[in-house]
C-alpha cells in the first residue's frame, strides 16, 4: 500500500509539472488556435537563464538564503522569457496570422529547433547541475515520502491555474482575450487592440514557462538544452487530454497523465509477468493521446474556454 | 467559427515534428578540400569521426570529437610523409545523435566521402549497425568507447576498439558487488546496446557469485524522472542498485534514490564515471562506485602531457577523449608504418600494431578487442572520483594503494 501511495505521489508531482507547462500551451491555443511548439524551448531558456544568474550569485559569495537566490534567478528569467515570447510572436507568428494554419505551425517547429541550437551554442552541450536551493525536507505519510518541494510544485500549478482563470474571466484584459478568440475582426471593430492582446497572451505564457523551467530544474537538479523537447511533447499531450484551450483541462490532463505514467511504469512489469517492462513509461503518454483523439477528440473538458463563455 | 476540425491536421504535424527532430543534423563540417588525383607534394587524407554532437549525450560526443581533433592537429603539425607525399589529415566529424538509424546514415556519408578510416562511434548502439557499412566498404574503424561485445564478434576484419568490452567490465562489476557483500541486487538499464549489454553481463556475474537479482527495471537514455521505477525498486528492498547507462541519467537517478529514502548502494559502469555525474548527483554522489575500462587518468602513461594539452584547448575531459585521441593516433601510426593511406594496405598493419598510447599499451587481439585491458573501479569521495582498485592489465599489481583522485574535473 505504501508503494502504491508513493507511486501516486510521484504521479501527482510529475503531473503538476506537466500541468505547469501545459497551461502555457493551452492559453495560447485558447486565444489564437495556434499550437506554440516553441513553448517547451521557452521553458528550457527560462531554466538556463535562471541557472546562469544563480551560478553568478553563488559564485559572487553573497550570502542569501536558497529560496531568495532561486527567486532572484526567476526574476531575471521571467523578463527574458517574456521578451523572447513577445519576439517569437512578433517574428514568427504575426506575419502569418492570415496564412493557412499549417504555416504558423511550421514556423513554430522552426523556432523550436532554432532555440534549441542557440541554447546549445550559448550554454554548451553538457548537463548543468541545478543547485538544491529550495528546501526539500522529506515527510513520511503512511510509509511514502513526500518533500516540501513536491508539495510546493503541486500548489504552484494549482495557483497558476487559478490565476489564469481569474485573468481570463474576471479582468478587462481577459474579456478582450475572449473576444479576440471568438472573432478577431469583430473584436477589433469593437475597439480591442488585438495585436496587443495576442502579444500579452504570449508574454504571460512565457512568464509561466520561466516559472515552470525554474521549478522543473530545481526539482530534478538538472538543466540541459534538450530538456524542453520531451517536456513540450508531454505537456502538449496533457493539454490535449484535458481539452486544449481549456485552462482547467490542462491541469486535469497534466495530473491524469502524470498518474497514468507513474502507475503504468510501476505496475506494467508485474501485471504482464515481466513481458513488458518499465521502459514503456513514455508509451503511455502517447497511447493516451491516441485514445483521447479517437474517442473524445475535444478532450475531457471539451470546448475552448473562450467559446464556452 | 470552430477551429477544432483542424486539430487532427495539427496533431499529425506534431508527429511529423517528432520525426523532424529525430532527423535534424548538425551543420555539416566545412567542405573538405578536393583530393588531388596525381602524385602531388601534398595529399589530404580524411579521417571520419562519428559521435552524438547534439542531444543529451552531446557533451560526451564533443569530447570524442575534441580528442580526435587534437591528435590530428598534432600529426599535421609534424608534417608526416607517407608514400613520398606530405600528408595533411582532415577530420570529418559527423553527428550520429546516439541514434542507430542516424548512425548508419552518417556512416554511409563518410564512406561516400572516401574517408581513409573512422574513429567511432561513441555508443555501442550506433557502432554495431554502422560497422557493417564500414566493413562492406573495406574501411577500418576504431571505436574509442563502444563496449558492447557484439561489435567485434561479427567477424569484421576492420573493427577495432581501444577499450575493454562489457563482458570484461560487467564481470568485474558483478564480482565486485558480490565481493563487497551485496545479496539483493536491483538492476536498471537504459535499453541501449551499451546499457542493456552491460547490465546483462553484470547480472550474469552477480548471479554466478550467488547474489539474488530482485528487480530489473528500465528507463531511456533521455529520461530525467526515475521516481516510479525507483519506487518499484524500493519495494524489493535491495542492498545494491546497479545502473547500466550514461551520466546524464545516473546523476539524477542517484539523487532521486536518496530523496526516496533508498539506502542501497549505487553502482555504475563507465558511462556514469564522469565529472558530470558528481555535479548532477550532488550530495547523493558520495560513496557511489563506478568502473571504467583502462587506467585512472593520472596513471595513464601519457596522461600528464595529454591532460594539459587537452584542457588548455577544449576544457575539462569528460570521459573518452583520451581514447578518441589514442584511436586516432593508432590509425595514423598504422598508415605511417604501412606507408600507405589505402585502407586495404594499412589494415593488416593496424591489426598487428603495438604502441604505447596515452591510455596504455594499444594492441588488438584477433577479434579487434584491446589486448590486456585493465578495468578500474572508482568511488566518489568528497566530490571526486577516487581510484579504488584496478583489475587486469599491467597495472593490477599497483591496485592496492588508493591512488590520488584522477583529474577529471
Amino acid at each position: 500500500m505504501d508503494i502504491f501511495l508513493q507511486q501516486l505521489i510521484n504521479g501527482v508531482v510529475l503531473g503538476a509539472i506537466y500541468a505547469l507547462v501545459a497551461l502555457g500551451y493551452t492559453m495560447v491555443y485558447g486565444i489564437l488556435g495556434l499550437i506554440n511548439f516553441a513553448h517547451g524551448e521557452v521553458v528550457m531558456i527560462g531554466a538556463l537563464v535562471a541557472l546562469t544568474v544563480i551560478q553568478l550569485l553563488v559564485g559572487s559569495g553573497i550570502a542569501l538564503p536558497g529560496p531568495a537566490i532561486a527567486a532572484l534567478g526567476l526574476l531575471v528569467a521571467m523578463p527574458v522569457c517574456m521578451a523572447l515570447g513577445y519576439a517569437i510572436e512578433r517574428v514568427a507568428y504575426r506575419p502569418l496570422r492570415g496564412a493557412p494554419r499549417l504555416a504558423p505551425l511550421i514556423t513554430a517547429i522552426g523556432v523550436s529547433i532554432l532555440l534549441q541550437n542557440v541554447a546549445m551554442i550559448v550554454w554548451g552541450r553538457q548537463y548543468h547541475s541545478f543547485p538544491a536551493l529550495l528546501p526539500a525536507t522529506p515527510h513520511q505519510i503512511g510509509g511514502a515520502t513526500l518533500n516540501d518541494l513536491q508539495i510546493f510544485i503541486v500548489l504552484l500549478a494549482a495557483a497558476v491555474m487559478a490565476a489564469l482563470l481569474a485573468i481570463v474571466h474576471r479582468t478587462r484584459l481577459g474579456r478582450a482575450m475572449r473576444a479576440t478568440a471568438q472573432n478577431p475582426e469583430v473584436a477589433g471593430l469593437m475597439g480591442v487592440n488585438i495585436n496587443t492582446v495576442i502579444s500579452i497572451t504570449f508574454v504571460i505564457g512565457s512568464a509561466l514557462a520561466a516559472v515552470a523551467g525554474v521549478m522543473i530544474s530545481a526539482y530534478y537538479g538538472v538543466a540541459h538544452y534538450f530538456m524542453g523537447f520531451m517536456l513540450g511533447l508531454k505537456a502538449f499531450t496533457a493539454a490535449v487530454l484535458g481539452g486544449i484551450g481549456n485552462i482547467a483541462g490542462a491541469m486535469l490532463g497534466g495530473l491524469l497523465l502524470g498518474v497514468i505514467e507513474s502507475l503504468g511504469a510501476g505496475y506494467i512489469g508485474p501485471l504482464t509477468g515481466g513481458f513488458l517492462g518499465s521502459h514503456y513509461q513514455d508509451v503511455f503518454a502517447f497511447l493516451v493521446l491516441i485514445l483521447v483523439l479517437v474517442f473524445r477528440p475535444s478532450g475531457l473538458l471539451g470546448e475552448r474556454v473562450a467559446e464556452r463563455s | 467559427m470552430s477551429r477544432r476540425p483542424a486539430l487532427g491536421v495539427i496533431l499529425s504535424f506534431a508527429f511529423a515534428f517528432i520525426l523532424a527532430a529525430c532527423g535534424k543534423e548538425a551543420p555539416p563540417p566545412p567542405a573538405p578540400k578536393a583530393e588531388a588525383p596525381k602524385p602531388p607534394p601534398e595529399i589530404t587524407v580524411k579521417i571520419g569521426q562519428a559521435s552524438p554532437l547534439t542531444g543529451p549525450q552531446a557533451h560526451l560526443g564533443k569530447d570524442n570529437d575534441n580528442g580526435a581533433r587534437l591528435a590530428i592537429e598534432e600529426m599535421n603539425a609534424k608534417g608526416l610523409m607517407i608514400a613520398g607525399a606530405k600528408v595533411k589529415f582532415e577530420l570529418m566529424s559527423e553527428d550520429d545523435q546516439a541514434d542507430p538509424k542516424t548512425g548508419t546514415i552518417v556512416a554511409q556519408k563518410m564512406v561516400d566521402a572516401k574517408v581513409a578510416g573512422v574513429i567511432g562511434h561513441l555508443n555501442s548502439g550506433t557502432t554495431i549497425p554502422a560497422s557493417k557499412i564500414y566493413n562492406d566498404a573495406g574501411i577500418p574503424q576504431v571505436s574509442p568507447s563502444a563496449t558492447n561485445p557484439k561489435y567485434t564478434e561479427q567477424g569484421y576484419k576492420g573493427a577495432f576498439r581501444v577499450m575493454a568490452n562489457d563482458v570484461q567490465q560487467g564481470k568485474v562489476l558483478g564480482e565486485y558487488a558480490v565481493k563487497t557483500g551485496a545479496k539483493r541486487i536491483a538492476i536498471i538499464d537504459d535499453r541501449t546496446a551499451y546499457g542493456q549489454g552491460l547490465a546483462d553481463e553484470f547480472e550474469k556475474a552477480a548471479k554466478a557469485g550467488g547474489a539474488n537479482v530482485v528487480g530489473r527495471e528500465f528507463t531511456s537514455d533521455k529520461a530525467t524522472d526515475f521516481r516510479s521505477i525507483l519506487t518499484s525498486v524500493k519495494a524489493k528492498k535491495p542492498d545494491l542498485v546497479f545502473y547500466g547507462g550514461m551520466d546524464g541519467q545516473a546523476g539524477p537517478m542517484a539523487a532521486q534514490m536518496k530523496s526516496l529514502g533508498i539506502k542501497a548502494r549505487f553502482l555504475g559502469g563507465d558511462g556514469a564515471q564522469s565529472a558530470e555525474f558528481i555535479k548532477l548527483a550532488g550530495p547523493a554522489a558520495e560513496g557511489v562506485i563506478a568502473s571504467s575500462p583502462g587506467l585512472p587518468l593520472d596513471k595513464m602513461p601519457g596522461s600528464k602531457g595529454f591532460t594539459e594539452k587537452f584542457t588548455s584547448k577544449y576544457g575539462p575531459i569528460q570521459i573518452y577523449a583520451p581514447y578518441a585521441y589514442d584511436a586516432t593516433m593508432t590509425l595514423i601510426e598504422a598508415m605511417v608504418k604501412a606507408d600507405s593511406v589505402v585502407p586495404a594496405k594499412y589494415l593488416p598493419v593496424l591489426a598487428k600494431i603495438t604502441r604505447q598510447g596515452v591510455t596504455g599499451p594499444v594492441a588488438f587481439d584477433e577479434k579487434g578487442d584491446l589486448r590486456n585491458s585493465p578495468i578500474t573501479l572508482y568511488v566518489v569521495k568528497e566530490g571526486k572520483w577516487d581510484a579504488l582498485e584496478t583489475v587486469g592489465g599491467e597495472a593490477a599489481a599497483s591496485a592496492a594503494a588508493p591512488a590520488p583522485a584522477p583529474d577529471k574535473k
